[in-house]
């Protein structure tokens, strides 16, 4: 054995010694809940109890009616105080709903909160195992085992305080960016409006009468840029694109590019007001942009009052609803109604059939749809499997409802395209790393729970950049998001669970498996300097190494793990799951 | 349901279940009393990607009868993209199971979202009720 050996040899056996000494110092504390007759009534709880307090360092253990109630949670602080607890375990119901209450409960009596450990007796043994008392007895001894036996491994663990820096940047200068920004602004954050164009509004700008209420659009966007104008807070850079996006929740770091020059923001949240593109329908109907046009197009023609031809013939779902692009547009319905009565407000013996295969119009727009059908717009319904069929003055349909094929001459078509995902979504999902759906939209964490946040956190999305919405739901999710995001940057600073990955270095061998794992790009490999010393009377210098080593960027990891998992030399590590936590659970049930 | 608790022989199931799918899939079969037979003994972790053949190994050369993993549908993981590694990870082990001339149908990955408690309870019987007939791990080796 050579000494280098013989000195890892050493150090192992100290490190071995060192853990049996912290052990003799843990003293566990097992309680275990009734839950009223929900456990109590299949397993012998106070049996369970005493079955514990016979584990290695289990000091105390008691059962309680309900361990969750204020004399359950006094008596778990009175027997820290008393018996000189430093591990707790409670068994009862599920850590998913329950943990954290504990866990605040044994901080409150001073002691770290990860120190705590939950054991499932109800869910996952007294409730499946009813017709099996015996063995769901035997079940919850071995669990109990188990979490005695993690708990006495569990670390006390810090949470994570980050500075924040108290301003917002929002990417996308429409109708739902604006308001976000001016919402942010409003509450006093220092807000960035960053647009691509040279001014503001986005695709409002191009359009003529918002529905319900034939407002003008105009009216809109100038009310709502004044306001922007007046405000002290805001910020905005037209003519700008980001460039870059760096940094987590609190604190990132966005370049943009305007023009030419290179603007550096410093911001504590993003939100994504990116909006949407219009479909250009070619090889679609016949499309001509001159007798046969978008609702788009047509749209700008009414703008500019130009004399609309008498005789005009609407396809919806042109280009969407369809293998290739299987969504709703959700707006051209009502885009399509809302011109319609134009048009017939303006001459009303004007001609007007919508060829629709469903038409979507929710709530009071119902009411508009009713409108366009008293004022004579003739609605026709077609399947996707017979589509029209556009000729030089004509299209031949078959009406669904009365079975038959028709014969509709125009002298204008106009067909109701989607709205589709911006091309260069992408482009900045990768950048900020937020997902996409199929459709290139961008994806929010949860569709009901959490609408407007994305999954990562401290970034937000409103408006169309998500999914084609009209103008007030733009504003309502502008808002929505101003509110979400002000949850982060209204603090100075953030904590987060302590509950995370950790590098041991001289284990790294820098291969950059967990760096391409970490799907929070909380895993960075960074350069170390490895020092030799000289050895003296000899003729080799002091040289220096340098080497790649991971390291765990902790405001950034979510603690899932699977960067652990990945490692091919085991140098990473899950606090609070780690290997030996997880491989004394395996141990203690299997011994 | 297993039709009686074995006098004889008993399976032992060490299983992981990540918080949020497999664990609330197993909690929702709790709350609902779906019944299964008690041959389970679950750890939770985190996401199912953190699971590590070492561990499996571990459990296994312990002596536990059979291994399931429970993690969120593809495309559902809660970090996104875990489950893709625990799936991988999974079909590695089973490599070095049969190397070891363990059976690795005895070990299982189940996909389970929070609430599909009767699948879960439908996978536990089942595993359970496989593991049965093929016996007890040490017979084999
Ligand atoms: S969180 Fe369930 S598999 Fe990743």
């Amino acid at each position: 054995m050579t000494n280098r050996d013989q000195k890892k040899v050493w150090r192992e056996k100290r490190k071995m010694l060192e853990k049996e000494k912290n052990k003799e110092s843990i003293r566990v504390g097992v309680f275990v809940c009734h839950c009223g007759t929900n456990i109590g009534g299949v397993i012998d709880c106070s049996a369970l109890a005493e079955y514990a307090r016979m584990l290695t360092n289990v000091a105390f253990s008691e059962d309680n009616q309900y361990t969750c109630a204020e004399t359950g949670l006094t008596s778990i602080k009175t027997a820290i105080k008393e018996k000189n607890l430093n591990r707790i375990v409670v068994a009862s119901c599920t850590p998913r709903t329950h943990e954290p209450l504990f866990r605040k409960c044994v901080s409150d009596a001073g002691i770290n909160p990860y120190l705590f450990n939950f054991v499932n007796i109800r869910e996952q043994c007294s409730w499946v195992h009813m017709d099996y008392p015996d063995a769901a007895f035997e079940k919850a001894k071995d669990l109990i085992r188990m979490g005695v036996a993690k708990s006495i491994m569990l670390q006390p663990l810090e949470m994570i305080k980050i500075g924040v820096t108290q301003e917002a940047v929002v990417i996308g200068g429409g109708i739902s960016g604006m308001n976000t920004a001016l919402s942010l602004s409003r509450q006093g954050f220092k807000t960035h409006l960053v647009e691509k164009e040279y001014i503001l509004g986005g695709r409002l700008n191009s359009l003529y009468k918002l529905f319900p209420h034939d407002t003008e659009a105009s009216e809109l966007i100038e009310d709502v840029k004044t306001k922007i104008n007046n405000s002290k807070n805001l910020k905005v850079y037209t003519e700008a694109v980001v460039k870059s996006v760096d940094g987590y929740i609190g604190n990132y770091n966005i370049k943009i590019l305007q023009l030419d020059r290179i603007i550096d923001l410093k911001v504590g949240t993003i939100i994504v007001a990116v909006g949407a593109s219009l479909l250009i329908p070619e090889n679609l109907y016949g499309y001509d942009g001159k007798s046969r046009i978008t609702q788009h197009e047509l749209e700008s023609k009414l703008k500019a009052e130009e004399k609309i031809s008498d005789k005009i013939v609407m396809i919806q779902c042109a280009g969407s609803r369809i293998k290739e692009r299987i969504y709703c547009s959700n707006v051209c319905c009502m885009t399509a109604l809302k011109n319609a009565l134009i048009i017939k407000d303006r001459k009303p013996d004007s001609n007007i059939t919508i060829l629709f295969r469903d038409i979507y119009a929710p709530g009071t727009y119902e009411d508009y749809y009713r409108r366009a059908r008293e004022s004579g717009v003739l609605f026709i319904k077609y399947t996707e499997d017979k589509l029209p069929i556009v000729e030089e003055t004509q299209v031949k349909v078959f009406n669904e409802y009365i079975g038959e094929k028709m014969i509709l001459p125009y002298n204008l078509l106009v067909l109701s395209t989607p709205l589709i995902a911006n091309y260069d979504n992408k482009e900045l999902s990768q950048m900020l790393k937020v997902p996409l759906e199929p459709n290139n939209f961008f994806l929010e964490a949860h569709v009901k729970l959490r609408p407007v946040d994305f999954a990562t956190e401290g970034i937000f999305v409103c408006g169309s950049a998500k999914w084609p919405v009209d103008v007030s739901e733009s504003i309502v999710q502008g808002l929505a998001a101003a509110s979400r995001a002000s949850t982060i940057i209204s603090n100075k600073n953030l904590n987060f669970s302590g509950s995370i990955a950790e590098v041991e270095e001289s284990k790294c061998n820098g291969c950059g498996d967990c760096r391409d794992a970490c799907v929070y790009n909380a895993v960075e490999m960074v350069e170390t300097r490895i020092e030799f010393k000289a050895i003296r009377d000899s003729f080799i210098p002091s040289t220096a190494l340098i080497k790649h080593k991971s390291k765990v960027i902790p405001s950034m990891c979510k603690g899932c793990g699977v960067c652990v998992g990945i490692c091919p030399v085991g140098a990473l590590s899950l606090k609070n799951f780690t290997n030996e936590q997880i491989g004394v659970e395996i141990e203690s049930y299997l011994s | 349901m297993v039709e009686q608790i074995q006098e004889t022989y008993f399976p032992k199931i060490l299983t992981f279940l990540c918080n949020w799918c497999g664990y609330a899939g197993a909690d929702y079969a709790g709350v609902s009393r779906y019944q299964y037979p008690p041959s389970i003994r679950v750890i939770r972790v985190m996401c199912s990607g953190r699971i590590q053949p070492s561990l499996i190994l571990d459990a296994f050369n312990r002596g536990t009868d059979g291994v399931m993993v429970c993690g969120c549908h593809i495309g559902d993981c809660h970090y996104i993209s875990g489950n893709e590694y625990a799936e991988e990870r999974v079909k590695k082990t089973k490599k070095i199971l049969e190397m070891l001339r363990i059976d690795p149908n005895r070990l299982r990955l189940e996909w389970i979202s929070a609430s599909e408690g009767i699948k879960f309870a439908e996978v536990v019987n089942d595993f359970t009720n496989q593991l049965i007939s093929l016996g007890p791990l040490k017979k084999e080796s």
